[in-house]
């Protein structure tokens, strides 16, 4: 009985790749064999769908512009959530524990309440449809949640060593940058690998912000869907192109993922 | 099952362990090679620095390990491959391990109540072994709201409570429990052992905690056991340098050693010794000798004093000797020379080390 | 820890209250003006009072998608985080596999929301889908845009596959910080692999699996984009979830009073909900 333990996680492991299986299988058809026959695995091998989008400039223009504002929230909302965490995982002071709170709640509102609103704001600064728009908007649910995750690793590291700092002669800012943000250089990986997630996986706030300039890739993909057809291939192609940041992202913090988790901070 | 009862003397034949898959050289194994007997209803202390193979020895007597080479036996029979479920042996670990979810009455009866006890007998158990530790008052509340120390005599209490143990093994259970309640627990482990007479093993890195509470102490080094003895053993007669340095405060002075023309010398001066001269003589010589039994002595050899602690009672007194520093201690009544001291070491008390070990 | 009292710590709070209160309050004070107005565009408004909440409330539109809500709230977190626990518990602890289990599980986090819709879209087509055709195969018809239990099924499925790995990855960091004391205490004691499970691993995970069932009801509620990629929110409106209903009125059908009023009442509700799952589970602790 103990010897066949694996057998759960392999079920369940191929649970979860049997539809990547099959996205990955549809991108490398033609339309025409998507549509004539059922195969388990291409028949008719093709790239275009891929050379397709590599050529296509609202196609790879999608996914620089996903990129960007997600690279851009990710550095805004690490970069203020630092300092914050450090102050509510140090100090106390006028109404820390209702603004932590208050911070909290925004991560439990749904986007679709703000979408309009969030039209109607950036147009009104005139930042609509620019990568910008989207970075800032994304911060309303991953400036709580860094500030969360960070101040659970914060809390983690002894005052002892704020201490022996300031002992030395170290200015705060100095201490800071030089000592306390290595020391919590993990949880900052954490952090920044959930702002990156929640912000490049979210489609309705960057869709309702954006019309062509910063469109982001999977809005493209859904326009695609409904106007040129249904192109199953090529949007199976885009599909496939969205997971690999994910992948690559995963691959390289699957140390830190679980640690984030333990400390119960997501 | 009283012919089982008497079954408790544990014997460990050639055991080594490693924790790799295949060990190739000696650093590979946690135990190089141990062989012990503890007997029935000692008091046994294991003691060693971190890492030297203290709690993989503790978890191999209990079966949470299985040794990679060797034997274990419970008086004549062959345990080695029988499940901990079985070995009728309780464990205290260093962080106490209770069921949070349960009541302190609970807590208890968990050991009986898997062993199918009736729930008469088990209440009545519980009862005693609560009465024994004073947690008479506790056993309705929740263990989780306990203090460590309290946690902790429930860890022990679990032990007690089933009547078919033999051997009850303690791992550094004090560490986490606040110096004032630490005495009062290893006292209460010293009163438990003479009352119930059941075999005890205590490990620890600390050996006061070592020589106060064990009748036999085992000093473990680098995995291998270095000394079995007495706790007096330990002090007067230290079988391997280690022992000499780990035990007693501050520890035996170990210097280099020269055999010349059928004597002991060091720098220069020829030293009586309680130790044969040894045969082989390409190995490393030392001697050694605890501050305790060096003395100032107008006939022995000259020193230069270097730093003098007064500790009230007694003082520590640096010396050196050529390229040796040496430590001696010195009661509050002895006047200390102020011009060109000197001193000798009491041979009953010294003793030549070639390698380490002790020449006998 | 202890913290001091310092008032200037202020100053480092200062930015993320901006960016978030900007982010936050200026939109929500424009669906609270919408919500007590109506309007004919060109900036006319006109006082309503508390008129679109008793609308909202009282309409068999808002209770019927609330109530699909709940129900499929209830149903993903009833299959979920049991799978999860399952899966986390028979995970190896070390080796070279851990890694591979912790990057495949967590894949479909790292998709987008409407590239998950669209991906089961695709696998669940009963003409083309993998899925959609095994089922078939199996002799039982299944067409998940025509019929309604068949839309409902894909959709948990879908959110099963989308996010069991949340629990997973949860309940294994908490399962490896479990100390190898308890499972060696537990042997001496006798304990099954039962009691094990019952009297050491599910109380130690309980603060892990608080925060896997509040994110999981939270997220789950807010649900939009994956079944609207799927389903659209159909056939009919038997997969219209709050927050589909609530574009389809703001966006769709520009009825901006009813879908402000509506926002606030599924914020508050959001809000409520987690409140009292907080402190029950809280409750539960102290006791």
């Amino acid at each position: 009985m103990k010897n066949q333990k694996w057998l759960v996680p392999t079920f369940y492991i191929v649970f979860l790749m049997l539809p990547i299986y099959w996205l990955l299988n549809m991108s490398f058809k033609t339309t025409n064999e998507i549509l004539g026959t059922f195969s388990m695995f291409p028949l008719e091998f093709t790239l275009d769908n891929y050379k397709k989008i590599f050529t296509d400039p609202t196609w790879y223009n999608g996914y620089l512009n996903s990129i960007t504002y997600v690279v851009i929230n990710t550095l805004i909302s690490v970069t203020v959530a630092l300092p914050a965490a450090y102050a509510f995982s140090r100090y106390r002071f006028l109404g820390d524990k209702h603004l932590f709170f208050w911070l909290l709640t925004n991560r439990m509102a749904p986007p679709a309440v703000f979408a309009l609103p969030f039209f109607q704001l950036y147009s009104a600064f005139e930042l609509f449809d620019t990568h910008i728009a989207v970075a800032l908007a994304h911060c309303l649910f991953n400036i709580p949640l860094a500030v969360w995750i960070l101040e659970g690793f914060m809390s983690g590291v002894p005052k002892e060593l704020d201490e022996t700092a300031y002992l030395d002669g170290y200015s705060f800012w100095r201490f800071f940058v030089r000592i306390f943000v290595p020391t919590i250089a993990a949880g900052i990986g954490v952090a920044a690998f959930f702002c990156f997630m929640y912000s490049w996986v979210e489609l309705l706030l960057a869709k309702t912000l954006t019309s062509v300039a910063a469109k982001p890739i999977a809005a493209t993909m859904t326009r695609t869907a409904s106007t040129a057809g249904y192109e199953l291939g090529l949007l199976a192609a885009a599909g496939t192109l969205t997971i690999i940041p994910g992948a690559v992202v995963i691959y390289f913090v699957r140390n830190y993922i679980a640690k984030g988790f333990a400390l119960g901070r997501v | 099952m009283p012919e089982e009862q008497n079954m408790a003397k544990i014997t460990l034949q050639n055991i080594k362990h490693s924790y790799l898959r295949q060990p190739v050289e000696s650093q590979d194994y946690a135990l190089k090679e141990v062989d012990a007997v503890w007997s029935n209803g000692g008091a046994y202390a294991l003691l060693g620095p971190s890492g030297c193979g203290k709690t993989t020895l503790l978890n191999i007597i209990s079966g949470l390990l299985t040794p990679s080479e060797g034997r274990v036996f419970f008086d004549d029979n062959d345990v080695t491959d029988i499940p901990t479920i079985e070995r009728r042996i309780a464990q205290i670990f260093q962080f106490p391990v209770v069921y949070d979810t349960m009541t302190v009455f609970d807590n208890l009866a968990f050991p009986l109540r898997n062993r199918g006890v009736a729930e008469d007998k088990v209440k009545l158990r519980v009862n005693e072994v609560a009465v024994m530790l004073d947690l008479e008052d506790s056993l309705k509340r929740r263990a989780s709201g306990l203090t460590a120390d309290g946690k902790q005599k429930i860890s022990l209490g679990r032990g007690l409570v089933r009547e078919d143990v033999n051997v009850i093994m303690f791992d550094e259970p004090l560490t986490v429990i606040d110096p004032h309640l630490k005495w009062l627990l290893r006292s209460k482990l010293k009163e438990l052992h003479q009352q119930l007479g059941i075999t005890m093993i205590y490990v620890t890195h600390d050996q006061t905690e070592a020589l106060t509470f064990a009748d036999r102490v085992l000093v473990m080094y680098d995995g291998t056991v270095v000394q079995v003895g007495t706790p007096v053993d330990l002090f007067e007669r230290p079988g391997h340098t280690f022992v000499g340095h780990f035990i007693g405060s501050p520890g035996m002075n170990i210097l280099p050693c020269e055999i010349r023309d059928g004597a002991a010398s060091f720098a220069g001066n020829v030293l009586q010794t309680a130790s044969p001269l040894p045969t082989a003589d390409n190995e490393r010589v030392e001697v050694g000798v605890r501050p305790e039994f060096v003395r100032f002595d107008d006939s022995g050899f000259a020193v230069e004093i270097v730093k003098i602690d007064d500790l009230g009672r007694y003082k520590i007194v640096v010396v050196r000797c050529n390229d040796s520093t040496l430590k001696m201690i010195v009661d509050e009544d002895i006047r200390i020379p102020s011009e060109s001291p000197r001193i000798s070491f009491d041979p009953e008390y010294t003793r030549l080390y070639t390698d380490g070990w002790v020449v006998e | 820890m202890h913290k001091t009292v310092n008032q200037k710590a202020w100053l480092f709070v200062v930015p993320v209250v901006g960016l978030v209160a900007f982010n936050a309050l200026i939109p929500l004070m424009t669906v609270v003006n919408y919500s007590v107005q109506e309007t004919f565009g060109d900036n006319v408004f006109f006082w309503e009072g508390v008129k679109w909440f008793e609308q909202v409330l009282n309409s068999d539109r808002f209770h019927d998608s609330f109530l699909r809500q709940l129900a499929f709230t209830g149903m993903i977190l009833v299959i979920e985080v049991p799978l999860g626990i399952v899966v986390a518990l028979s995970m190896p602890r070390k080796g070279p596999w851990v890694s591979v289990c912790l990057v495949l599980m967590a894949l479909p986090l790292l998709i987008p929301w409407n590239v998950v819709g669209a991906m089961w879209n695709i696998f669940a087509l009963p003409d083309t889908g993998l899925l959609g055709r095994m089922i078939n195969g199996l002799g039982i018809e299944y067409n998940f845009t025509q019929q309604p239990v068949a839309a409902w099924l894909t959709t948990v499925l879908m959110d099963v596959w989308h996010w069991t790995s949340l629990v997973v990855l949860l309940a294994y960091a908490g399962l490896c910080s479990i100390p190898d004391a308890y499972y060696q205490a537990a042997k001496i004691d006798g304990a099954s692999s039962w009691a094990v499970f019952w009297r050491i691993q599910l109380p130690k995970l309980k603060r892990v699996l608080t925060i896997a069932i509040l994110l999981r009801f939270m997220d789950s509620f807010m649900i939009y984009t994956e079944p609207f990629v799927l389903t659209g929110g159909g056939p009919g409106n038997t997969t219209t979830f709050l927050s589909i209903d609530l574009v389809k009125i703001a966006l769709g059908q520009f009825d901006l009073g009813p879908a402000a009023a509506m926002s606030l009442i599924y914020f508050l509700i959001v809000l409520l909900l987690c409140w009292v799952f907080y402190t029950l589970m809280m409750r539960g602790e102290e006791q």
